[in-house]
């Protein structure tokens, strides 16, 4: 193990054994927070026991729906707007801002056009993530190589087959980097969703067990989103990661 | 100079109008049920601002993001300049700031509101988780990025971590603080203002809840133009400073 490694598991550890010794301890109480070693007990309960999968499979086809649709419209836009300069220009303050924005204040709005149901939750993660995908493809098409986009026209290559073939190719590490914040956002989005207005659902489980101070049920849950969203987004940085270092870049 | 001045102002004007008209379309189609148009929704904001219980919403909205900043602040840029400071602590603690960035923050709420309780710190604490991060790793990188040169002048001059840090570190990286500054502010006025959607007595978040509650459109049309023009109009003068700052270096 390399020293980063070893001091990465040394905090982690330290982190989650000091938790312990403060539950334990009475410092942090019972109601408040579980020690470590029985959320891990709960954990595994969660995963084992079914009760909770259909909310757990809901929330999560959600976050894959409102990832892929912004993942794909903000490819398809970003790729699109690259050649028009002026609009471009024109739309480059309101990315700027975008983020500035709590787009939350917008779900009551959802609510009462699309109803209660999943569109709004997934039109929440769709709005957070589109955007990061945009920017983060224009800014790939920007360090395209001149002689690769030459080499397309030589090639008599359609816009559409010059994008497929030779510009998106290229970007591949920037489109990872996008396909990481639409994810993060795309939980962001549903999750956070289900926890202000919803009737099922990761976020709305969470909830529902805070009000019945429901620590076994609320603390697994909490547990298993973050894992999921840590253990993708590691995976989608490796393998950026690797592309970047197969180009010498790095 | 005049030309690279105009086309931002252009663009805004240009842009502004535009999300306008959408919103009147957007009205056309959707009709009283669920939107107001463009000119109700100023009139009725307008309305609101007589009301004095606005005010105190806003009042505590305004103190609870001011607390959360300044922690959110001091915070990141201690662990900024401390990991910057130390190669080895970079290594190993950078990759984990960045995927705990990537969490979705919104789940740990209730552990927060367990914590801290109903209230006034649970929704600073909500705003500040949202800010430290991003102001420490700006902070990080441009620690990290400053030239050896000038470190190597530091260590000749036999700077001690805080002369370092105040005479150097800090001039040389403003640019990628101030960045993080910026974004950590936007961060940390959602994070607030969320935190006070979920759980709270007080406060613009709570306003628009509570309108949701009652299916207020009016109130939802209003809160939510005010939070995003407030929110725009600072990112805007912020992200100015920092093109000049970045023009500049």
């Amino acid at each position: 193990m390399s020293r980063v490694r070893v001091y990465q598991v040394a905090v982690v550890a330290g982190f989650v054994l000091v938790l312990e010794a403060l539950c334990v301890g009475g410092v942090i109480d019972k109601v408040t927070m579980p020690p470590p070693h029985r959320i891990a007990v709960d954990f595994v309960k969660l995963l084992t026991t079914k009760t909770l999968y259909a909310e757990i499979g809901k929330s999560m086809a959600n976050v894959l729906l409102a990832f892929v649709l912004a993942y794909v419209l903000g490819i398809v836009i970003g790729t699109a707007l690259h050649g028009y300069k002026t609009l471009r220009d024109t739309l480059d303050p309101l990315f700027a801002t975008y983020y500035a924005i709590p787009v939350f204040a917008f779900y009551p709005l959802f609510i009462v056009i699309f109803g209660l149901g999943d569109g709004p939750q997934v039109l929440i993660g769709f709005l957070l993530g589109i955007v990061a995908v945009i920017v983060t493809t224009l800014d790939g098409l920007d360090r395209v190589p001149g002689v690769l986009r030459k080499t397309a026209l030589i090639s008599r290559l359609t816009p559409l087959q010059t994008a497929l073939h030779v510009t998106l190719p290229f970007c591949a590490p920037y489109l990872l980097s996008a396909a990481k914040l639409a994810l993060a956002y795309a939980f962001i989005g549903v999750i956070g969703s289900e926890f202000i207005m919803a009737r099922s659902g990761m976020g709305y489980e969470i909830g529902f067990a805070y009000t019945n101070f429901d620590n076994a049920t609320m603390y697994p849950l909490i547990l298993l989103i973050l894992l999921i969203s840590v253990i993708v987004n590691s995976a989608l940085s490796r393998w950026e990661r690797l592309l970047l270092a197969r180009r010498g870049r790095q | 100079m005049t030309d690279f001045r105009r086309t931002p102002v252009r663009n805004a004007i240009v842009l502004i109008a535009g999300v306008f008209a959408c919103w009147q379309i957007a009205y056309w189609l959707v009709g009283d049920v669920a939107l107001r148009s463009p000119w109700q929704t100023m009139r009725f904001t307008v309305e609101l601002t007589h009301t004095q219980l606005f005010w105190v919403h806003l009042a505590n909205t305004l103190q609870a993001f001011a607390a959360a900043l300044a922690i959110a602040i001091v915070l990141g840029l201690l662990i900024g300049f401390g990991l910057g400071l130390h190669r080895l602590s970079a290594d190993a603690l950078e990759p984990m700031l960045v995927a705990l960035y990537s969490i979705p923050k919104i789940t740990l709420y209730p552990i927060l509101l367990l914590a801290f309780g109903l209230g006034m710190s649970a929704k600073v604490a909500f705003g500040a988780i949202h800010g430290i991060i991003p102001v420490a790793l700006f902070t990080l990188n441009g620690v990290r990025g400053v030239r050896p040169i000038l470190l190597k002048t530091g260590r000749v001059l036999k700077l001690d971590s805080i002369a370092m840090v105040r005479s150097i570190l800090f001039p040389a990286a403003a640019p990628e603080i101030f960045t993080g500054l910026r974004v950590g502010f936007s961060l940390t006025l959602i994070g607030t203002v969320l935190g006070e959607m979920f759980a709270a007595q007080h406060g613009l978040g709570y306003l628009l809840m509570n309108a949701i509650g009652l299916y207020n459109v009016d109130v939802i049309m209003s809160v939510t133009f005010l939070l995003v023009v407030f929110a725009a109009s600072v990112n805007g003068v912020l992200l100015a400073v920092d093109r000049r700052l970045h023009h500049r270096a």
